[in-house]
């Protein structure tokens, strides 16, 4: 499979960046390491290229109403320029994707990010329940007609201050605003996925290098970061910590009932969530201090005396905390924090600890020997 | 994006230096191996004593990205390891040449299918 390369691809490659195949795009991984990206964002600032994601637009009289059937949270929450976090299921009530909604700030519509290579499927689902439903409403992939920058960190307000021109200080968490930068029209929301405060900045494609530019001087990060960052705030990454085909989960076992709103009558994957409510799910997300000297990866098995209880399905080393973690689903039976598992690392055992999977906080607190 | 070979060693075709100027041999990764892997956080080196196959792995080095076999240049007896690398890994990444060394061999092995260091920057 040929990969996209994302508008910014030759800025990135004369900048020395080494670059990743991530959903069908050819995105830089790291511009100078992994450490010194990650600690940019948490002690200063950090600008990601995260153009790859995709963005598709909804409007149209019955917009509102489709958003509410094909997405978990409630859209009719939203005052316009707001946004939400959000997840689109299948009819078993398995997370296809998770989103970020936003509430278009001068328009009359939504416009809705899924993650890297889900745009065309996602705009295709909206119109086929739109047709089942006799919805009238427009929906577009328009994916392309975008790029994506984050700034992120204790510094990204000033930072995006700076060259912004209008104030964006005040912007609420989860709110946006239209602003120029570099000349160029964009959509500033106060969003991100590393555990800072910072923005996320929708630019028209064309202005992509102007924009990008505006930030020069401002650590460039790539995925390689983005990953241990998001990890650290016990953020989770589609594709991998849930999959339709290859980690079928739901919100519930997932961690993310909080995004589900049951005091809406009627939305795809409904039904099936009410029952395992009800019930409770077999298995939950939990995260995991791992207390030897390993990176417990993806896929690797958990046991509990010496029976398989559950997998990893993320896992680095917290350049922040400095002790490795990661995050896995596991027998409910063992969810509760403090309980001692076990993590096979290529054939042997290593100790690993259930803890609140919001590591900054839940290690963060302590103090972690070197 | 330019990498370190340093003069005066010998390579391997799966990025390990050895230094042969002393009565054991020194072995350690390159400067491109390092940055391939990224940020080094775990280094697991063998016991003194063992010995060594050419070609079988003798250490894994774990960086955030990745976790790596690294594999025995040269047959032989290691006397020694570098055991400041398992406490500071990342002295690979910052001296991999220098202070990141892994272990040192006794070798009565061949070191005539080793590059030198010109061919192994045509390698990289």
């Amino acid at each position: 499979m040929s990969s996209h390369k994302p508008p910014l691809y030759q800025i990135h490659h004369a900048a020395g960046a080494d670059f990743t195949d991530f959903g069908g795009w050819k995105m830089p991984v790291s511009f100078d390491s992994i450490r010194t990206e990650h600690a940019a964002v948490r002690e200063s600032v950090g600008v990601f290229d995260v153009s790859h994601m995709s963005e598709v637009s909804v409007r149209g009289p019955d917009a509102t109403e489709l958003m509410n059937v094909l997405t978990t949270n409630d859209v009719r929450a939203l005052e316009p320029g707001d946004a939400q976090y959000s997840c689109v299921l299948d009819d078993r009530g398995v997370i296809l994707d998770d989103i970020v909604v936003y509430r278009d700030p001068d328009q009359d519509g939504y416009l809705f990010v899924p993650n890297a290579g889900h745009g065309g499927q996602l705009t295709d689902r909206w119109i086929t329940r739109a047709a089942e439903r006799g919805l009238t409403v427009s929906v577009e992939d328009v994916s392309t007609e975008f790029g994506l920058l984050a700034v992120q960190g204790p510094d990204a307000v000033e930072t995006v201050e700076s060259v912004s021109s209008d104030s964006i200080a005040n912007l609420s968490r989860f709110t946006t605003t239209r602003t120029e930068i570099a000349g160029s029209n964009c959509l500033v929301a106060r969003t991100g996925y590393t555990g800072e405060d910072g923005f996320e900045i929708f630019v028209p494609s064309n202005d992509s290098a102007s924009v990008w530019n505006a930030f020069d001087g401002v650590q460039p990060c790539g995925l390689g970061a983005r990953d241990t960052l998001r990890l650290e705030a016990g953020l989770l990454l589609s594709g991998q910590d849930f999959d339709p085909n290859a980690e079928p989960r739901t919100p519930l076992e997932a961690g993310l009932g909080f995004v589900v709103d049951f005091s809406k009558p009627d939305f795809i994957g409904r039904e099936p969530l009410c029952d395992l409510e009800t019930e409770g799910p077999d298995e939950t997300l939990v995260g995991l201090r791992i207390e030897g000297r390993a990176i417990a990866r993806h896929g690797y098995s958990l046991h509990a005396d010496g029976d398989r209880v559950g997998r990893v399905t993320s896992g680095t080393m917290s350049p922040t905390l400095e002790v490795p973690i990661a995050l896995g689903y596991v027998d409910a039976a063992y969810a509760d924090e403090g309980t001692e598992l076990a993590v096979n690392v290529r054939d042997r055992d290593v100790d690993a600890t259930v803890v609140g999977s919001r590591f900054l906080t839940s290690i963060g607190t302590e103090t972690t020997e070197k | 994006m330019t990498f370190t070979t340093s003069d005066g060693l010998l390579y391997a075709e799966s990025h390990e230096w050895v230094d042969d100027r002393a009565d054991v041999v020194r072995i350690g990764i390159t400067d491109f191996a390092q940055d391939e892997l990224g940020d080094i956080v775990f280094v697991e080196l063998p016991a003194e004593g063992v010995a060594l196959e050419r070609g079988e792995p003798f250490a894994v080095v774990e960086s955030i990205k990745a976790v790596s076999d690294i594999y025995a240049p040269v047959s032989g007896t290691v006397t020694a390891v570098n055991e400041t690398v398992s406490d500071r890994p990342e002295l690979v990444n910052e001296h991999p040449f220098e202070r990141g060394w892994l272990i040192e061999l006794e070798t009565t092995d061949e070191l005539g299918h080793l590059l030198e260091p010109d061919e192994y920057r045509e390698q990289i």
